[in-house]
């Protein structure tokens, strides 16, 4: 694996090549491109052309009519979306959108630039289907689909995080995360997907989640943390699982379930739920919230989403709750009730606690856990104390899915100056609708990408920066399990001194449960603001 | 290479209507058969394009939104940048065509060392693209003088805000000045910042070329190389009216500009001026953002292959037995 420069070593310059982008080669340089989807993998996914082949090959094992099934595929395409065919059409390459791109604005790669990505696949489309590409040529942008040219697609394709900060910017709303889909699609004809994607993928597929836990281990992991908040405040949850006839049904990624920080906030939902009374379910079947079909193609995405429809109708609960998870909203928001529903099986989504009707989610039953806490919240039924998280000074990071695919901005803002008393925004233009991605979105949260990851995590970092600096800011919070894995990594890389947190682990540690001991520390061991001496005394 | 070959076309544009006039005299052809077919193919085409958008289906419901959602009551959604009823789209898409909402928002990053990022603002190219548009639709209106008779109010008054100066005889229209100078910039921009040059195709220099020559050429035959109006009236009417006459004696100039207008409207619906159209179109900004509220269909969805319960049970039942997990068969 490649090492990645220190930050004080990254070039970053934004002067484009010399020679224009149809003539410029796409380099696999180590440290910029994700390693190829293994067989056992794409074979798991009934996905074509499985093979042993890796993108920094010269040959890539493609079946040797490759050009015509790609060819096919976008005309197929272009009948089925209709924002295909638009942004492939009306772009004026006004340039609003290249600096808006964390891609770009970390690697000055003239081809990270959302317009010039674009035109990646769009010099293609205008050579086989328009008339005026077919006969002017390069002259009109258009060029053949080459080996090269298809190579270049795979190396940018799985360099955009499909974030959508540029599709806001664009007069015309062409949205790069659409065209990527489609490239992405295009790509897995032919078997060109990446590994980390279709390794979750497929770990999702037959075993419930992407990180491939099975049932038991499900459990085990997560009475694991029943342990552990005992551990913190003597008070005992009792989660169940796969139970029939639970009123609620809750889903949450299954990285909140693996990995520290994301732990934290599955420790939070648990305590949560248990001082509330909320009659639910864990599920591990359906123990994955987000959703790595959704970076290989719509019908990966319908096909991984479809058991938590599936799953809820097994159980006979009356409504999903869903976790803090960016794509996992995007796809819950705009694309579940389309693909597997109608949830006709279901009930509106009822506060038990409030009784707050969800109206927002009336179709698809389906609430957000930042919405159904704020709710509680706004109705005085939690009782909190903040200054358990005086030790934190925080920020708060939109993700890109749940700001720009679907607008919960305010409530996570909301619940966030409920549990914690030291709050600031980052500056105006990195947040809300205008956030920027972690840089290691949509699937692309490997290894051996980390120097594009940490390129592409420079703007979120900076404003980060620009925090801590004036606000002695030392946690972002987040509600995105994405984020909650890269932000840490890209955190220490440019603002070391800042750690990363869910809002559910806020909640966790400001709230005040029945027949708690006195907390001396947070839900990751760590002494509360003034604790920090008795803690020594134990010593 | 763009640059050269879109003024090279342009420059031939009017070297053939100089030529055709002026030395064949094919007055006919560029003032009557021309029109008519590049109108007929400009209608034609743009109902084509639209037409063959309009027939893809909207599979999903992908607006970019771009402010707080519809929740609770005591939380302010952001009706018009995320909005999730049809009026709402209605404010959304009028704000967007009318005042250029999205492009509104744009920003300028600047990085020094460090790395340290700022975001400057930066306006310039909304309201040159703005200027541009509104000048270009006002130009429009006020032309439509010469295809109707009586001339309706609101092309009068079109007339009569844009010579609202009323400096010289004959009065300057405010227009003229904006379009020339906003094609100007938009050009400028194109070739001085390198990641606009890079990215720029003769597609984009050619209509700015085109529009810029029609512009000249326009203002040119009002103010310094005058024509018989009247005369341009009859011809135009004429057109209007179906019964086509080419009055004798207008000079070339007018053809000029005649020529390249036809030209512009011949090429508008295989360029990407089409963006005319496609905004209208766009799901991501056309769309209310209620599909957690309201039922989408896909009109193509397929049955795919899932993973069911039952083969994950079949799969793991011991395991899940043994940990205590509820299972449907023993």
């Amino acid at each position: 694996m490649a090492t990645v420069p220190k930050p004080n070593e990254l070039v970053i310059d934004h002067k484009p090549p010399q020679t224009g982008w149809m003539d410029t080669p796409v380099v696999f340089r180590p440290g910029t491109w994700c390693y190829g989807a293994k067989t056992k993998n794409l074979k798991a996914l009934d996905l074509p052309n499985p093979r042993e082949w890796s993108p920094g090959d010269e040959d890539w094992k493609l079946p040797e009519n490759w050009k015509e099934i790609i060819l096919e595929g976008i005309r197929e395409r272009l009948e089925k979306y209709r924002s295909f065919k638009i942004f492939m059409d009306i772009c004026v390459r006004c340039g609003a959108c290249a600096d808006k791109c964390h891609f770009w604005i970390g690697t000055g790669d003239p081809k990270n630039m959302p317009v010039l990505r674009a035109e990646l696949l769009r010099s293609v489309y205008r050579n086989d289907f328009t008339t005026a590409g077919k006969l002017l040529g390069k002259m009109a942008g258009a060029r053949e689909l080459t080996m090269d040219v298809f190579k270049e697609w795979f190396y940018y394709f799985f360099q955009c995080t499909e974030c959508r900060r540029c599709s806001l910017f664009c007069p015309y709303g062409i949205d790069t995360a659409e065209i990527t889909l489609m490239a992405r699609e295009l790509l897995n004809l032919v078997g060109c997907n990446i590994d980390w994607i279709a390794g979750p993928a497929a770990n999702c597929f037959n075993n419930g989640n992407h990180l491939g836990i099975q049932p038991h281990a499900f459990k085990d992991m997560i009475e694991f943390f029943v342990d552990e908040i005992e551990a913190v405040n003597g008070v005992r949850v009792e989660p169940t699982f796969n139970r029939k006839g639970a009123e609620v049904l809750f889903i949450t990624p299954s990285g909140d379930v693996f990995a520290d920080p994301g732990t934290y906030t599955l420790m939070g939902y648990l305590m949560l739920f248990h001082e509330i009374g909320l009659d639910y379910t864990w599920s591990t079947y359906a123990s994955e919230g987000g959703n790595f079909g959704f970076f290989t193609s719509h019908e990966m995405m319908k096909r991984l989403n479809a058991k938590m429809y599936a799953e809820a109708k097994r159980l006979g609960v009356k409504w999903i709750l869903g976790g803090e998870c960016g794509h996992m909203w995007r796809v819950i928001n705009q694309y579940m009730d389309t693909m597997n529903g109608p949830a006709d099986f279901l009930e509106v989504p009822v506060s038990p606690i409030t009784g707050t009707r969800f109206d927002n989610a009336r179709a698809t039953k389906m609430t957000h856990i930042v919405e159904f806490t704020a709710d509680l919240i706004k109705h005085g039924k939690l009782k909190l104390d903040p200054s358990r998280n005086d030790h934190h000074r925080v920020t708060y990071h939109d993700s890109c899915n749940t700001a720009r695919g679907m607008g919960l901005m305010e409530e996570p803002r909301y619940v966030l100056k409920n549990v914690c008393n030291n709050f600031f925004e980052m500056p105006a233009g990195t947040t809300r609708e205008q956030t920027f991605c972690c840089g290691s979105g949509s699937g692309l949260n490997t290894d051996e990408f980390m120097e594009i990851r940490m390129r592409g995590g420079l703007p979120r970092a900076n404003a980060v920066q620009y925090v801590h600096d004036k606000h002695d800011v030392n946690m972002m919070a987040c509600i995105c399990a994405i984020d909650r894995a890269v932000l840490t990594a890209s955190m220490n890389y440019w603002v070391p001194g800042v750690g990363i947190t869910g809002v559910h682990e806020l909640v966790g540690n400001a709230l005040v449960m029945e027949g708690e001991t006195e907390r001396t520390t947070d839900l990751r061991g760590e002494p509360l603001a003034g604790m920090e001496e008795s803690e020594d005394e134990d010593l | 290479m763009g640059i050269k070959f879109s003024l090279l076309v342009v420059a031939a544009l009017i070297a053939v209507v100089f030529l055709g006039v002026k030395v064949v005299g094919m007055y006919y052809v560029f003032g009557v058969i021309i029109p008519y077919l590049a109108i007929l193919t400009f209608v034609g085409g743009f109902v084509y394009r639209i037409m063959n958008w309009a027939r893809s289906p909207v599979p999903f419901v992908i607006p970019t939104t771009a402010g707080q959602q519809y929740s609770f009551p005591w939380i302010k959604q952001n009706k018009l940048d995320n909005p999730s009823t049809t009026a709402g789209v209605i404010g959304r898409m009028a704000l967007e065509v009318l005042l250029f909402r999205s492009l509104f928002r744009n920003s300028k990053v600047e990085l020094r060392d460090g790395p340290k990022l700022t975001y400057q603002w930066e306006k310039w190219l909304w309201l040159a693209g703005l200027l541009f548009h509104w000048s270009f639709l006002i130009i429009f209106i006020r032309h439509l003088r010469f295809f109707t008779e009586p001339v309706p109010g609101f092309v009068h008054l079109a007339d009569t805000l844009d010579g609202i100066l009323q400096v010289g005889l004959p009065g300057i229209y405010l227009t003229d000045g904006l379009i020339l100078a906003t094609v100007t910039y938009l050009f400028i921009r194109r070739v001085v910042i390198p990641q606009m040059k890079y990215i720029s195709l003769p597609a984009d220099y050619f209509p700015l070329f085109l529009i810029l020559a029609l512009a000249t050429s326009g203002i040119l035959m009002r103010y310094f190389i005058r024509v018989d109006l009247l005369k341009v009236k009859e011809l135009a009417m004429g057109l209007a009216s179906f019964h086509p006459t080419v009055p004798e004696g207008i000079g070339v100039m007018f053809f000029i500009h005649f020529f390249l207008v036809c030209t512009l409207f011949a090429y508008f619906p295989f360029s990407k001026l089409m963006h005319l159209g496609g905004v209208f179109l766009s799901p991501t900004r056309n769309m209310p953002n209620d599909s957690r509220m309201v039922r989408h269909v896909n009109p193509w969805d397929y049955p795919v292959k899932v993973h069911t319960y039952e083969e994950y049970e079949d799969h793991f039942r011991e395991k899940m037995i043994e940990a205590g997990l509820p299972v449907e068969k023993e």
